[in-house]
């Protein structure tokens, strides 16, 4: 199945994403996805599991990068962090772009390490002047490091901080004009904060700066309340796509056309099957609305 | 199994520092994120604008038991031994001491088999720390630097008055995990073959060689005085002082199983003739 020596030239196919759906690639997928040549538009990794020196997790991604465009998905790399960028942690995001050629590279509005250490979740920041300078002068750094321009993921987020100046939008909106880079709209995030924080989703999206919007990413969140009985919602990645998050989904395709769109399933994660019929049912809206978006980047 | 765990913060609180105002900056976030008897940051609010505990507690979720279930996945013989309740405690304890350094979580853990050693309600299961040991060194193994192993052809071309002389250079993935504890049986049975019929015997004293010629992770139980072998030569002696020290130990010492042993499952990357 894998190429018998790491160190022999590859053949891969092309390396952008089409504008189809894709899933997040699992370890325990990857023989099924291959044997039966899964007709699937890309695979998403998170970048961080790609950072060990050698061994099966490279061999299996070059095989899966020889049949399909990737997309690369940092969780770790702290943008929204209060100080510096690792370096070490840039460097090693610069390396798996050059080996593996990504159509896609993405990261997290988010702080996930404080000083030096690392907290392995997506924290939320305070949407004022300080962090939006601060966030931005971050990509400029990641984009300059990596060598190419960089996705921003919107987040999902529990709380909102008192101290906030301005709304995400105009926070996001911002960050693409000041530093070029483009947006990867999480639509079950979008849905997840907007119940949170009380706010419509649809005003939201319809609101989104979707030219800069070069991926979307739906999953699964799993409901809970909050201390005054309020909904609250995680997003767990444990489940299929909730369907309010497929009708805001189809809303938004229907003015946009087609953009690459990945389904994230991370904790309980199904068979191969049961992910791929999620993959096929946003192939099937983006088919229908299947003129090309009014502009993408990535 | 023990059931109790020092429920004392280590590096985490200590590194936070306390804040009061109601702007919350990274280190206000992070102090309560790993001290569950504080409040939530004022300042950290609902859609009501009212300060929302258990809304925050869904961070504080998140990071401690994500960093768990990574030293879970990293650590499946130790969780199998100490059941998941102890092991999630257990891990608890480690993340708030020892939090990740790194965001590759892959190399996280590197510290949990001397906390498990020094950690005082596990004190009666002294053999706990040696499994963690080589569950480390499997993965390790596991993601080490790509190498063709030595071709065992290339020794037997060395000259008979030199063969002595030689040196190996130790392959990447290689390592050797010493225990006076039945690893090698205890990791069997909790983790790669739990459905063989193992006896544990806890007099034995087992020590393994780890290898990874390709892309699978070889365990091979060592033969008496093979660690010392075998370490000898990973630490550059050459062969036959390295024989030397392992016949000293053990007088059945069998030279020429050990070293066909370590040819034959890839433990080296290449020979120098002196």
């Amino acid at each position: 199945m894998f190429p018998d020596s790491p160190s022999q030239t590859p053949t891969r196919i092309d390396a952008s994403v089409p504008a189809r759906a894709g899933a997040g690639l699992k370890a325990e997928h990857i023989a099924e996805i291959l044997e039966t040549s899964a007709d699937i538009g890309f695979f998403e990794v998170h970048a961080e599991n790609y950072m060990g020196d050698g061994g099966m997790p490279h061999r299996q991604l070059e095989a899966i990068r020889e049949k399909y465009p990737l997309s690369l998905h940092g969780v770790g790399l702290s943008i929204g962090g209060e100080g510096p960028l690792d370096r070490d942690h840039l460097q090693r995001l610069a390396v798996l772009n050059k080996r593996y050629e990504p159509g896609l590279f993405s990261e997290h509005l988010a702080w996930s390490s404080h000083e030096t250490t690392y907290l392995n979740d997506l924290l939320p920041v305070p949407y004022d002047q300080e962090t939006l300078d601060r966030v931005c002068d971050h990509i400029d750094e990641v984009q300059e490091s990596v060598g190419r321009r960089m996705l921003l993921e919107n987040p999902s987020t529990y709380v909102a901080f008192a101290q906030s100046t301005m709304s995400e939008l105009d926070f996001l909106k911002e960050i693409t004009r000041r530093t070029g880079c483009g947006l990867l709209l999480d639509v079950n995030n979008v849905h997840v904060s907007c119940t949170n924080h009380e706010r419509s989703a649809l005003d939201y999206l319809d609101a989104f700066p979707i030219g800069a919007v070069g991926e979307i990413h739906l999953g699964g969140h799993a409901p809970d309340q909050d201390d005054a009985g309020r909904p609250l919602l995680i997003d767990a990645h444990d489940r299929g796509v909730d369907q309010a998050v497929w009708a805001l989904y189809e809303h938004l395709i229907a003015s946009t056309g087609a953009i690459p769109t990945l389904i994230e399933w991370d904790n309980d994660v199904p068979a191969w099957p049961v992910l791929m019929s999620e993959a096929q049912a946003a192939d099937r809206i983006l088919a229908d609305n299947s003129r090309p978006s009014i502009r993408r980047v990535g | 199994m023990p059931t109790t765990v020092d429920p004392a913060f280590g590096a985490l609180a200590d590194m936070c520092a306390m804040a009061t105002s109601d702007k919350v900056d990274e280190t206000t976030f992070c102090e309560a994120l790993f001290d569950p008897e504080s409040s939530t940051p004022v300042g950290l609010v609902g859609p009501d604008g009212e300060t929302a505990p258990k809304r925050f507690s869904v961070y504080r979720n998140n990071v401690v038991v994500s960093l768990c279930d990574a030293l879970g996945d990293t650590f499946p013989a130790v969780k199998n031994l100490l059941g998941d309740e102890y092991f999630g405690a257990l891990a608890r304890a480690f993340v708030t001491r020892h939090p990740p350094k790194s965001p590759v979580l892959l190399h996280y853990g590197a510290d949990f088999a001397g906390f498990v050693e020094s950690f005082p309600p596990l004190e009666a299961y002294p053999y706990l720390a040696d499994v963690a040991r080589l569950e480390w060194a499997w993965l390790q193994a596991y993601h080490a630097t790509d190498q063709v192993p030595l071709d065992p052809s290339r020794l037997s071309s060395v000259d008979a008055q030199s063969v002595g002389a030689v040196r190996f250079r130790r392959h990447p993935a290689a390592q050797v995990v010493t225990s006076r504890w039945p690893v090698w049986d205890l990791v069997r049975a909790n983790r790669f073959d739990p459905s063989a019929d193992i006896q544990i015997d806890l007099q034995l004293a087992q020590s393994v060689l780890l290898t990874r010629p390709e892309l699978s992770v070889d365990m091979l139980l060592l033969r008496p005085g093979a660690d010392i072998f075998v370490c000898a030569l990973f630490d550059g002696a050459m062969l036959a002082e390295s024989a030397e020290a392992a016949q000293k130990a053990f007088e059945n010492f069998s030279l020429s199983d050990c070293l066909s042993d370590c040819l034959s499952t890839g433990a080296f990357a290449d020979l120098d003739v002196a």
